[in-house]
């Protein structure tokens, strides 16, 4: 096992390349077949709302608790670092604009990735091993419109509700610490808060970041589920796939918006 | 059954992701109906608007009454020309208002604050007030001072 050669390094180096290439390709054909194949969602109603509910609805437990918790922590973090500059006021603004551009839009999505996205490649993992896409392709029922279009809308949809919800129970989280119990003067944290949040700034600029972040996590999860193997170390393996994957694509892409969108250039 | 417990909880979510949005705008960000009110122009050359930004307020007795929506240099006079925008209901300034640029607290951001003159005539859309008083600079303050301790010394 003497070290190869360069020619032959160059052609895994390659190999590597086609097989990224192969899967992004698959999963972009996979994901317009899917979203705008043949009759779009026609009729197909009632498996949304099934879906939205085992999506949006079942993750609203975990981003509520999670969302309060996260606003009342940094109103305590804030309130202490703020108040050794007597400005302690100000930590109104510091968790609404901190929740409203990051902490709202990313964590929410990646307790969605785990909570749900998860839970979207088991299931349609495990269907593809049990055979039941094929067998739906066989009684002439398209599967990508069946069962992975549902699910790529109900996550498009849900993921941006549910980063709202993250966002105004985190600031009423904050407001409750911060109001009743480290005494910040009522009026001063709503008005402070008022006065340095824009509309089209921050909650808009917010939401289209987890619209983002909705299309890239339930398009990943979809696809691992639809393009594993289809054995249970299979299905283990993609949904492990889909938190790492769609985590990293999270935190990446949220660089990338924040620099755009708040960066000034 | 099932069903219809399923199709409540997807109602009551859109509906809660609605209300989300609402609160977040009234609420957190303060966006109100009047926000598009009418509005009329007023500039004013400043010798030195040192920190002073686009969107600071405009303020009167401390009621904040419009906005600072341009700052640019003037190319005759080499002063700060300030665009203000003020609110329609506030149309009775006499024409030798002052205007002067003041910060808010300690540290606070910079704000131009109006005080009214005596004269009849009022400012129209477009006018300029003449009667400014520029912005503190820490610096000119230090040097002033510096040199008067010199000039003592000197004496």
């Amino acid at each position: 096992m003497r070290s190869k050669s360069l020619l032959e390094r160059i052609r895994l180096l390659g190999r590597a390349a086609i097989d990224i290439l192969t899967v992004l390709g698959r999963s972009g054909i996979f994901l317009v077949h899917a979203l705008f194949g043949r009759g779009g969602m026609g009729g197909s109603f009632q498996l949304l709302v099934k879906q939205l509910h085992s999506v949006g609805v079942m993750s609203l437990a975990i981003i509520v608790v999670s969302g309060m918790f996260i606003g009342m922590v940094l109103a305590l973090q804030g309130f202490s670092i703020l108040s050794s500059y007597g400005s302690e006021q100000a930590v109104g603004q510091m968790v609404a604009l901190t929740l409203l551009r990051e902490l709202g839009p990313v964590v929410a999505a990646l307790l969605f990735a785990g909570r749900a996205g998860s839970a979207l490649t088991a299931e349609i993992g495990n269907m593809k091993s049990t055979e039941q896409l094929s067998s739906l392709e066989m009684i002439g029922v398209d599967p990508l419109k069946y069962i992975i279009a549902p699910r790529l809308w109900a996550g498009f949809i849900s993921l941006p509700i549910l980063a709202m919800i993250f966002s105004v129970v985190g600031i009423w989280g904050g407001s409750w610490v911060a109001i009743d119990w480290l005494g910040v003067y009522e009026g001063s944290f709503w008005s402070n808060m008022q006065n340095s949040v824009s509309f089209t700034g921050d909650v808009v600029n917010g939401v289209i970041k987890s619209m983002i972040f909705a299309f890239v996590v339930t398009w990943i999860a979809v696809f691992q589920g639809y393009d594993c193997e289809p054995t249970s170390e299979g299905i283990s393996r993609a949904t492990t796939k889909t938190v790492v994957y769609a985590s990293l694509a999270i935190l990446g892409l949220d660089f990338i918006l924040t620099a755009l969108m708040f960066g000034d250039f | 059954m099932q069903n219809r417990t399923i199709e409540t909880g997807v109602g009551l979510f859109l509906l809660a992701g609605i209300l989300a949005l609402l609160l977040l705008a009234l609420r957190v960000s303060g966006l109100s109906g009047s926000a598009t009110s009418e509005t009329y122009k007023l500039y004013a050359n400043f010798d030195n608007i040192a920190g002073l930004t686009v969107r600071a307020k405009v303020s009167m007795a401390g009621v904040t009454i419009g906005k600072v929506t341009a700052i640019d240099l003037d190319r005759d006079t080499f002063t700060g020309r300030v665009t203000m925008e003020l609110q329609k209901k506030v149309d009775n300034l006499p024409v030798d208002s002052t205007a002067s640029i003041l910060t808010a607290g300690l540290l606070g951001e910079k704000y131009v604050g109006i005080s009214v003159g005596g004269d009849e005539s009022l400012l129209k859309d477009g006018g300029t007030i003449h009667d400014t008083q520029s912005s503190l600079v820490l610096e000119d303050l230090i040097g002033k001072f510096l040199l008067n301790t010199v000039s003592k010394d000197a004496k």
